[in-house]
Order: C-alpha cells, then sequence, then structure tokens
C-alpha cells in the first residue's frame, strides 16, 4: 500500500488507491457494526443475560436491523432549531472520526498516507469532533443538549491536552513524529514498559475523548436524557452513534501503535503469525477493556472530571515529559 | 430557548462584564431520574441550581377519598397501590389499624407469616433502590444483579399469595393464605444466599473511588433539619437519631427479633446508601430468627366478625416501612367503612427537603440527591 501511494499517479494507480480506501471504509464499518454487537453481548454477559439474540443466527443480525431501522425513520428536527448547523453537526463529528484513519499503520505495508507528522495529523484532525458535538448542543435548541454539549466540549477539549502531552513522552524516545518510525521504534521494548506512566494517562485520557464511561457525562442520561444529541433521530443520530463507534477504532489503533507495538510480535520467536493477526489481536484487547469498563464503572461528576483532568492528569504528563526527557538526554 | 427571545433591557444595555442568564430547567414528568411520574422545575446558573420546585400530583388517585366508600377489607388492595415496592407494609398498616380500634388478636403463626412477609418484602425495596440509585450515578450492571436477587424474593412472595408486587395478602385479623409447604426452607435457603451476597454488592460499588467522591458530603443535613423536616426512617437515622418503630414502638412480633438500628452521623447521600444495605443485614438477621421461631402450626386467621365495624372513634397506627414512618389515620362512626382514612406517607414526606438540599447544589449532584431519598411516585401522589 505504502509503494502504491508513492509510485506516479497513473489512472491504475488512482483507481487502486480509490479501491483500498472503499475497502478500508469497509473494514471500518464492519467493526463499527460488530463492536456495537460485541458491546452489547459483552456486557450482556457481564450482567448475567443473554444480550441480542434475535435477529439472524446469534443476534449477528440486530446492529444490521437497528442500522436499518435509523436509515428508514423520518428525519424529524425541532420546529426552533438552527436548520444548517443542526444539520452540520453530525457531518462535522463524523467526517473527521474517518479522515484520521489515513495515518494508521495496520501493518508495514498497509498504511494510506505515511506522514512525518502522523501524530500531529491525529490530535489536530480528532480535535475537530469538539466543533461538531458543540454544534450539535448548541443548534438543537433544546436545554438538555446544550447542557450536555458544553460539558462535551469542555471534557473533550481538557482531556486533549493531557492526551497529547502524554504522546510527547514517546516522541521524544522515538524521536519522530512518524507512526510508523515508532512501532519500528518498539522492535526491543514496546512503549508500554518505559512509558508506563504516559500509558496510564493516556487510557484514562483516551475514555474522556471518546466519551465512554466513566467519562461519558455529556450523554449522562440519567441527568441529561441524552446530551448533546437529544434531539437526533433517524440517520443523523447514526452519524454520531458511527463517529462515537469509528473513535473507538481510531483510539484502539492508535493506542497499539503507540505503546503496544503495533503490528510487531510479543517476542522475535513468534515473527511467523502475520503482523496484522497481532495487531487485531491487540487491538481487541484495548476494545474489551472498553466495553468492562462500561459494565463496571459509575460515571464521574462533571466538576472532579475537570479538576482531576487539569490537576491530576496534566501533571502528571508533564512530570513524564520531564522524566524522559531527562533519561534521553543523560543516556543518550 | 435564549436565542429565540426577544432582547430584554440587559442585552440592549451595556455590561462591563460578559451577561449570563438563569435557565429554567424542566426535569420530567417523563425524566429517566424522577422515578416515575415527578416533575422538578430548577432554575439553573450554570450548573449551580439557584431555585428547585417540586411538581408532584401526576399520579393522584384519591385513594383516601376512595377510601370512604369501601368496606376496610376492599380499602388492603388500594394500599398495595401506594408504595407498590413495599407492598406487604402497607397492607400491614391498615390492618394494624383496624385491629387496634377492634381489640382483636392476632394468631401467631399468622404475625410470624406478616413479619417474614414484610422483612422479604423490605429487602426487595431496598434492593430495587440500590440497583436504581446507581443506575441514576451512572452504573449499569448493579441494577441487573439487584433485580436478580429481588426476583427470587418476588418469587417467594408469589409462591405465599400469588401476586409479586400488589400482593392484597393480609386482611384483618390475620393472612389471607397460609405458607404453602416447603416454603419456610425457600426462605432459609434465599437468607443464606442473599447473605454470601451481599459483600459481593460491596466489593462491586462501595469501595469505587469515583463513587465515594461522588456521595461523600453531597446533600447533607443535620439531625435538627431532619426533625425540623419531620423526616423519618434512614432519611432519618443517616444523621445520628437512632429512631426505629420496629425496636421503639414494637408492634407484631418485633420484640422478639434481635436486631440492631444502623445509624450514621454524616447525613449525607452515602451514608443513606450504606444504611440502607446495613438495613438489607438487618432484615435477614430478623428473617433468620423469624424462620426459626416459626411455630410448626396454628391458625392463620383470627376470630373476626363477618363483617368489620370498629367502634366509633380515632386511631393513628404507625409502623416502620422501608422508606421511613408510614402512618395510618382512621375516623370511624362505627360503620363498615371509614368516616375519614388519612395516611401519612414517607416518601411525601420525606419529599419535603429536596428544595432545601437541591439550592446551591451542582446539577451533577441533582439526580444523585433525588435519588438518595428514595421516593416511590404511588405513595407520594397516594
Amino acid at each position: 500500500m505504502r509503494e502504491l501511494v508513492q509510485q506516479p499517479l497513473t489512472m491504475w494507480n488512482l483507481l487502486l488507491i480509490v479501491l483500498a480506501a472503499i475497502a478500508l471504509l469497509l473494514v471500518v464499518l464492519v467493526f463499527v457494526t460488530y463492536a456495537i454487537y460485541f458491546e452489547r453481548k459483552v456486557i450482556g454477559w457481564m450482567q448475567l443475560r443473554p444480550g441480542p439474540n434475535r435477529v439472524g443466527p446469534l443476534g449477528l443480525l440486530q446492529t444490521v436491523a437497528d442500522v436499518s431501522k435509523l436509515l428508514l425513520k423520518e428525519d424529524t428536527r425541532p420546529k426552533q432549531a438552527d436548520r444548517i448547523l443542526f444539520a452540520l453537526a453530525p457531518v462535522l463529528a463524523y467526517a473527521p472520526a474517518f479522515t484520521v484513519l489515513a495515518v494508521m499503520p495496520f501493518t508495514e505495508s498497509l498504511q494510506f498516507a505515511d506522514l512525518d507528522i502522523g501524530v500531529l495529523y491525529y490530535v489536530g484532525l480528532s480535535s475537530i469532533t469538539v466543533l461538531g458535538v458543540i454544534t450539535a448542543g448548541w443548534a438543537s435548541n433544546n436545554k438538555y443538549a446544550l447542557i450536555g454539549g458544553l460539558r462535551s466540549a469542555a471534557q473533550m477539549i481538557s482531556y486533549e491536552v493531557a492526551l497529547v502531552m502524554s504522546i510527547v513522552g514517546i516522541v521524544i524516545l522515538t524521536g519522530s513524529m512518524n507512526l510508523r518510525e515508532i512501532v519500528e521504534a518498539q522492535r526491543d521494548v514496546w512503549n508500554i514498559v518505559p512509558q508506563f506512566l504516559a500509558f496510564l494517562i493516556f487510557i484514562i485520557a483516551a475514555q474522556a475523548e471518546l466519551n465512554r464511561s466513566p467519562f461519558d457525562l455529556p450523554e449522562a442520561e440519567s441527568e441529561l436524557v441524552a446530551g448533546y444529541h437529544v434531539e437526533y433521530s433517524g440517520f443523523r443520530f447514526a452519524m454520531f452513534m458511527l463517529a462515537e463507534y469509528v473513535y473507538m477504532f481510531a483510539m484502539g489503533t492508535m493506542v497499539t501503535v503507540l505503546f503496544l507495538g503495533g503490528w510487531l510480535p510479543i517476542h522475535p520467536a513468534l515473527s511467523f503469525i502475520p503482523g496484522i493477526v497481532w495487531f487485531v489481536v491487540k487491538f481487541s484487547l484495548y476494545v474489551f477493556l472498553q466495553f468492562w469498563l462500561r459494565a463496571t464503572m459509575p460515571r464521574i461528576r462533571s466538576d472532579q472530571l475537570m479538576s482531576f483532568a487539569w490537576k491530576g492528569l496534566l501533571p502528571l504528563a508533564f512530570l513524564n515529559i520531564l522524566l524522559t526527557a531527562g533519561f534521553v538526554s543523560i543516556f543518550a | 430557548m435564549l436565542r429565540n427571545q426577544p432582547p430584554t433591557e440587559s442585552v440592549i444595555s451595556p455590561a462591563p462584564e460578559i451577561r449570563t442568564e438563569e435557565m429554567l430547567l424542566n426535569v420530567g414528568p417523563q425524566h429517566p431520574s424522577t422515578h416515575g411520574v415527578f416533575r422538578l422545575v430548577v432554575k439553573i446558573e450554570g450548573e449551580t441550581i439557584k431555585e428547585a420546585v417540586p411538581v408532584m400530583g401526576y399520579l393522584h388517585r384519591g385513594t383516601e377519598k376512595i377510601a370512604e366508600n369501601l368496606t376496610y377489607t376492599q380499602i388492603i388492595p388500594y394500599m398495595d397501590r401506594l408504595d407498590y415496592l413495599a407492598a406487604m407494609t402497607n397492607n400491614y398498616v391498615l390492618c394494624h389499624a383496624v385491629e387496634t380500634m377492634m381489640g382483636l388478636a392476632i394468631p401467631e403463626r399468622a404475625d410470624y407469616l406478616r413479619i417474614i412477609a414484610m422483612e422479604l418484602n423490605r429487602i426487595a425495596s431496598h434492593l430495587v433502590w440500590w440497583g436504581t440509585y446507581l443506575l441514576d450515578i451512572g452504573a449499569m450492571s448493579p441494577f441487573l444483579y439487584a433485580f436478580r436477587d429481588r426476583e427470587s424474593i418476588l418469587d417467594l412472595l408469589n409462591e405465599l399469595c400469588g401476586a409479586r408486587m400488589t400482593f392484597n395478602y393480609m386482611r384483618i385479623g390475620g393472612v389471607k393464605w397460609d405458607a404453602p409447604p416447603g416454603w419456610i426452607e425457600k426462605v432459609a435457603n434465599f437468607v443464606q444466599y442473599m447473605k454470601k451476597e451481599l459483600p459481593n454488592y460491596h466489593k462491586l460499588v462501595s469501595g469505587n473511588e469515583i463513587f465515594i467522591h461522588r456521595l461523600a458530603g453531597i446533600g447533607q443535613y443535620d439531625a435538627d433539619t431532619a426533625l425540623h423536616y419531620s423526616l423519618s426512617g434512614v432519611m432519618l437515622r443517616c444523621t445520628g437519631i437512632k429512631w426505629d418503630l420496629r425496636r421503639d414502638e414494637s408492634y407484631s412480633l418485633y420484640d422478639r427479633f434481635e436486631f440492631e438500628i444502623p445509624t450514621a452521623v454524616e447525613g449525607d447521600c452515602l451514608a443513606r446508601y450504606w444504611l440502607r444495605l446495613a438495613e438489607i443485614e438487618q432484615s435477614l438477621r430478623i428473617l433468620e430468627q423469624a424462620v426459626q421461631q416459626f411455630p410448626a402450626d396454628g391458625e392463620i386467621m383470627g376470630k373476626v366478625p363477618r363483617v368489620i365495624r370498629p367502634p366509633a372513634g380515632e386511631t393513628y397506627v404507625r409502623i416502620e416501612s422501608p422508606r421511613g414512618e408510614i402512618g395510618v389515620y382512621i375516623a370511624s362512626q362505627g360503620k363498615d367503612k371509614p368516616w375519614r382514612l388519612k395516611l401519612r406517607r414517607p416518601s411525601f414526606m420525606n419529599l419535603q427537603i429536596l428544595p432545601h438540599l437541591l439550592v446551591g447544589a451542582n446539577m451533577a449532584n441533582m439526580v444523585a440527591i433525588l435519588g438518595s431519598i428514595d421516593i416511590v411516585l404511588g405513595e407520594v401522589d397516594a
């Protein structure tokens, strides 16, 4: 894939690239479909109930049915809503979720854009989603949506700072912002070992970035009914859901690439297993952690959430940068 | 919302600082965390609550008025529908009132059946509270664990009286049905099972840092306030006042059992959480003793006249329901129907403190505070 992108652009290559992009899109959509299915299944098992098992064998078509229901629903819009912004918000939330996938190195060769500033690209684009959330909250002209949108924006921006700062340690260690080089640099030891503190910060901040339990305040159903997307239904709601799960896909990829050695095997002796298998295994572990947390954790309170970000995570992230920088300058 | 209102005076006049505006938020009657059709109009500034006005009555059925046209036995099913999570205690309080007026003696076996039913129901009620409260806090799984265990209780009560929630089990002078064969052993088994299960509840939730941080110091009040607001039950005991009618004004056979009255001094949501779980433990203790002392045979109905006509006069009796002090006042003119029936509903009384607790609180604490009061809307609205 990488070679293909670097070749001169002919009609044939262009076609291949477009087809590959569509293939990736399909992979992501299948992931979303079955991530939702497995989320419901896993949480069901943890809660002593069977989970979806009616539509299709073992309930495998449940999400398909749900999505087709959403697509066929009437597209409702509150009378007082801001027409343009209301329609724009789901797109703003969902487009960046897909664009960040371009730089993700799934294996050595399977990567669409080998950017030297891959990390920066990810961080920059993913923060656009906040705009979608706050626009949705504002445009809906609903008080619950407004509060949910404001909370979301505050939360996502705060945790993004910690998230980015926790990556800086890795950038210092590797000396590169290229995601593929970051993976290659983990041949001897995965970043989770020297950067364990950063790993913890990243995992926690990622939960908040993704608006998932225990940081799922924006959609705190018990207080805000559904948060910023309370007025959305049908296809627009589906887009928000899609964005959420595509982000989960992207965040899982990021964790795997940054901390868990990407496609690298756990030991060189096991390198006969293809890289994509290793990638999928590590990635699935992260996704499973999401489900597990959702079944276990209560929701953190909004004010505590903010103070935790600024007074807890951020100083720790700075400390991590300081330690890493000191370590690198002394030993390297 | 704000954008669509015509500009007011304050918009036009030059304001030196950023203009902020209070927002009127209507919570309920259709809201996932108001536990029924309860409505709360809150005025918020940012996320701070400035004013909270509870609006209730969406489930008002006029039970007290209806009761005036019913014979005493006919009122019992209506009592089921007040506090539908603890219908047994409601059954009991009405029967107890009439029995007190008429000076009826209750057979021992009936009294034991009543106590076992009431304590089982108390546990079921607290389990529902535990599950739904954690759902309010944002934890999803405890709800299902609680309902699994509540289901075993409902099965037991179903076997006893043929209903799962609205039991209509007790009668003036005794109970309607005797325990089916083997039922007492099933209760004993359940008590042992629940004793093992309860520590798991604590393991899953009570030690969770997020959970403790959310509840500690929230919705706090002291003993004086509690007394002034006429709170009862856990809402009162969480401030350190040891007051439980089962012991302080013992009714039925409660003086035969050994149990403690858990209290706390903090008076916050976390204290109320701990107390309710501790009460489950004590109820299990009572059940264990009741099962042991359960008489092998005996009547389940006392000597009751065919038509129940309490002598003219007034009576007020009160007992300890899972939510607090539930009382029935009956004014009788010696007829087979009450001249006036008045209910002291603990959910309704406890709810009065809500505006006091909410003012100044954070929006995010609203559901935590409301949930900790443990209201049942059927009882609030009667």
